[in-house]
Order: C-alpha cells, then structure tokens, then sequence
C-alpha cells in the first residue's frame, strides 16, 4: 500500500503540511493525491472508531453466520447484495468454511436484531440457516485497543 | 580503623579520573521537572512487540528459571547465526564464535577487557556513545578520540585516522548507523577503514546495534571485507530495532580464540544472560521480521519529519542515514549546547540532550531523538521553533 494511504489509514485527521514533510513530498502534491484517491473511489470515507460501550447507548451489535444456496448464475452475489442493502448491516463478507456470509448487524435492542433475522434475513429464499451471536464487550476494534491500559513510565533521558 | 580516608582514597584512580556521564548530569535535571517532552530518549517509544514478549511469558510458565550454557542458548545461537550470514554476509559458527550477552553495552566491555593490555591504545571516533572511553579507561587502556565533523557528515576517514594511530594503537572501535550523530558509513566510506586496520594490524570492534535502521542505502558492514572476519569483534543486539531494550539481550560474533578470551570473563562475571531474554531473543530473529520493518518506516517518517522541521527553522541538521537520531547545529545561536539545552528545557519544556556529552566535537550541536510519539514530536518541533526565533 502507498505510504500515504498508510499513514491517513493510521490517522486521517493529520495534516497536508506534516504529511509532506514526512513524506518528502510537495504539500500540493499530497493534497492532489488525496483528492484522486477519494475521486477514484480507493478512500471511501472517513470516520472516528468510537468505544461505544462509554457511551450509555441502547445499542447492541450482533454477529450473524448465513448459510446460503449459491444459485448457477452468479453464486451469492444476488443474495449477498440483497441482504447487504439493510441498513442494520454494518459489515458483511463472504466466507470460507461451514457458512458463507458473515454479517454484523447492528441493532437498538435484541427483540429489533432477532425480528430482522427471523422476518428478513431467515424468510430470504436461498438462506438455509442462520446463527446469531450478540457482542458483549469490545476489547480490540480497528487495531486500537479499547480499554485504557497503563503506560509504563519510561526514564525520561537515556544515553 | 583510620577513620580518616576520604572517598577519594577508596575508589581506584583510573576510576577517579573518569567523569561522570554527561547525560546522567543532564538526567538529574529533567527528572525534576512535570510536563517535559523528552527527545532525550535513546530507546525506541515502542514496546517490545506483543509475541517476543509473550514468548518469554510461554518461557516463564513453561519453567524457563534456570541458568543457560554460559555462551547463551544452542537455539538462540544458531538463530543468530542464520541472521548474521543472511543479514551481513558472513557465517559464524554457533558452536565457537557467537557469545551471548547482556546488552551490546556487556559484550563491549568484554571486547575490551579481553583485548587491551595497560597502555595500549584505543582508537574510537566522537561523537559517540557515552561508554566508549569510560570502558576502555576501565581496562586500563589509552582511549584515543578521533574528532569527526558535520562536514564529512560524521564519518570516519583514513585521512582522519591515520593523524591519531600510534605503535601503541591496538583496536579501532566503531559505531555505525551513529548514536548521537545519526551518520551512516556506506561501503565505500568503509573499505578505507578496512584497508587501515588491515594495514596497521589493528583489531577492530564494530557496534552495529542500529544495523536494521539504515535508510535510503542497505547497510554495510566492515566485517564483509577482506580480511577483516578474523580480526573484527561484530557486535549487535536486540535493544534497537527490536524495541527491546530491557531485555538486556545482545550478544558477540568473532573468530574462536577471541570468542573464548570473551567467554572467560563473561563466565566468571555474569555468567549467563537471563534465559527468558534469550527465549523472548529467539523470538525475535524467528518472527520478527515484520514488526522491524513497521517500526523502521515509522522512524523513517519522523527522520524525515523533523529533519524538514529543522531545516524550516534556518537550523543546520544532516540528514541521518541511520539510528533514530539527529544532530542539528546550534552552535550560531550564542550558546553553548548546555546552555541550549537547559534553556529550552526550562523555557519549553522540551528536553534535548547536549551534544557535548558525546565528546567534545559534539559541541555546538544537541542530540534529538525521534523515537518519540508523532504527535509528541509536533509538539517538540513547533516549541524549538518558538525557542530558535527568539534566540535569533
């Protein structure tokens, strides 16, 4: 990966002018870069990674495993774009080994996250089963660690 | 009982001759103050990486308590034995010539008490690492500084070593990528220096601790030159590019006679190296790779960073090829690298150290550690620019 993207993908608030610096680079150059990425598609957004569980929301998140019938023409591309249109899924990919998608469904309570398994996801014709499991504690999200650990003093001068 | 003798009729009088580390001096300051930024840190701002350390906490549970073969661990040996012939092109057997040590900063010491009858003489180039003389006046050898300067970028020249050598001169030491200065020797800047200690019969001890933090340029290594295996002592260790520092793991690759001469005082003085450093070491030459490289492209950010920041200033600073240092002058200011230093401490709250405490060649510039934090270091930066446009 580009040493740019790397670097917005560490923290995409850092400024143009640090980033060239870093970089050896124009500032202008960086900025156009940035702007052809988002153009192209390559950046698709920004957003903060928010520990949810400080905050006192009503909010759960649940993991579901699906089971589809892949179908002759196109496997599970239709199914999977169907069922990735709700709004409730946040993340969702096709896996390898005993199901096919992987969804993370977020949702206000568990009776709003089992209604969509049972009424949407489970009735879709082409899903065989599904397996729902409810997060309970976020330890790691997006390579950050969630919970504050203490930082070990280290000795402020060394040789 | 006398009760007369002062503290200076205890201690041994080449001891008393030696000065107290500029740095420690320095350390005693910052150490009172809250709030400082420190860029005073000659370790790496990482942690060790989470699987070399939890493999010396799988060593620990497993029972690993017990003392090791006085060389280091078989294991650890032959993985440094892989590393080193892949790494700097040379093979060294795990069996006779690698000797496992508690820091590079042990395994120096043990070079020099190995090698150095009274009176010999020890060439080394400053600025360097603050233990280079204090080590060899402990062995009752002669330090010899050779002076180098920003304008052969702190290299060593034959030029320059060849104005110090003696009859008396035994062993040449060397530290390249550089603590303090940064400077990075390429092959050809080396082959000179080889051919010198070939030709003046000179062993040579070489500490490559920074060896992985080489930028821009692969790194070279004196001990791929001809003739120089069989009288250089290669030095490296885990500290630096490894974010390992308090595991205290380095250790010694040198042809059998010098390896066992080493080993003889190791034996009597420490014995082994702590067993769980050894397995976390191991670790680290096995599945480390990659974390090396992370923490190199993230130094090497910084380097650029506060390299441009310095150079905006109107502030004189090599570009380092090497370490996780740089070493601006800030000689035309009109103070002294102490009084720099103090100064922005107590004015800014940034610490950097006086370049003086590398030698006396290191006047006129301060060490500045980028293995600090990012943000921490646009902080640091914007205050020394503050501090400069005030002095100007």
């Amino acid at each position: 990966m580009d040493e740019l993207l790397k670097m917005l993908k560490e923290n995409a608030l850092e400024k143009a002018e640090n980033l060239a610096k870093m970089l050896d680079m124009p500032v202008d150059e960086v900025r156009a870069k940035i702007r052809e990425y988002e153009e192209t598609g390559v950046i698709r957004g920004y957003h903060a990674i928010v520990d949810e569980d400080k905050l006192d929301l009503d909010r759960v998140t649940a993991v579901i495993e699906v089971k589809v019938t892949p179908e002759r023409d196109g496997g599970f591309d239709r199914i999977a774009k169907r069922i990735s249109k709700f709004e409730s899924v946040k993340d969702m990919y096709l896996m390898s080994g005993t199901y096919d998608l992987l969804l993370f469904v977020a949702g206000p309570n568990l009776k709003e996250v089992a209604s969509f398994v049972s009424e949407k996801l489970a009735t879709i014709e082409g899903v065989t089963s599904t397996s729902t499991h409810f997060m309970l504690k976020t330890y790691k999200h997006h390579g950050l660690l969630m919970e504050a650990q203490d930082e070990y003093e280290r000795l402020k001068v060394t040789p | 009982m006398s009760g007369s003798k002062s503290p200076r009729n205890l201690i041994a009088r080449h001891l008393l001759d030696v000065p107290r580390s500029g740095i420690r001096d320095f350390f005693d300051i910052v150490s009172t103050m809250k709030d400082v930024i420190s860029l005073s840190i000659g370790e790496p701002d990482f942690d060790a990486p989470w699987h070399i350390r939890e493999a010396s906490v799988f060593a620990l549970e497993k029972g690993a308590t017990s003392y090791t073969s006085n060389l280091g661990l078989l294991k650890l040996r032959q993985a440094i034995s892989r590393y080193v012939n892949s790494n700097f092109g040379v093979r060294y057997d795990a069996e006779k010539e690698i000797l496992v040590t508690v820091g590079v900063s042990e395994a120096l010491d043990l070079a020099v008490r190995a090698l150095i009858n009274p009176g010999d003489e020890v060439l080394y180039h400053e600025p360097c690492y603050v233990s280079y003389a204090p080590v060899v006046a402990f062995a009752h050898g002669k330090p010899v500084p050779v002076a180098t300067s920003m304008e052969n970028e702190f290299k060593l020249t034959r030029e320059l070593l060849e104005e110090k050598v003696t009859k008396k001169t035994r062993i040449l030491m060397l530290n390249y990528p550089n603590n303090p200065t940064g400077a990075a020797m390429t092959s050809a800047d080396l082959q000179e220096v080889a051919e010198f200690a070939v030709d003046h019969d000179l062993i040579v001890i070489t500490d490559e601790i920074y060896a992985e933090l080489t930028y821009g340029q692969k790194h070279a290594s004196i001990i791929s030159f001809p003739g120089m295996r069989e009288r250089t002592i290669f030095l490296h260790g885990f500290s630096k590019a490894w974010a390992m520092t308090g595991f205290r793991a380095g250790y010694s690759c040198a042809p059998p006679e010098l390896t066992e001469a080493m080993m003889k005082i190791h034996q009597y003085t420490m014995l082994c190296a702590p067993i769980l450093s050894q397995e976390a070491a191991i670790e680290a030459l096995e599945k480390a790779d990659h974390d090396v490289v992370e923490m190199k492209s993230a130094y090497e950010k910084r380097r650029k960073f506060v390299h441009a920041s310095f150079m905006d200033m109107g502030i004189d600073c090599p570009l380092p090829g090497g370490a996780f240092y740089v070493f601006p002058h800030v000689g035309e200011l009109g103070l002294s690298s102490r009084e720099f230093a103090l100064k922005l401490l107590d004015e800014k709250k940034v610490a950097v150290v006086p370049g003086s405490a590398f030698g006396a060649c290191g006047e006129g510039h301060v060490r500045c550690s980028y293995a600090t934090g990012l943000e921490e270091l646009k902080v640091a930066m914007s205050r020394i620019g503050d501090f400069v446009a005030r002095l100007r």
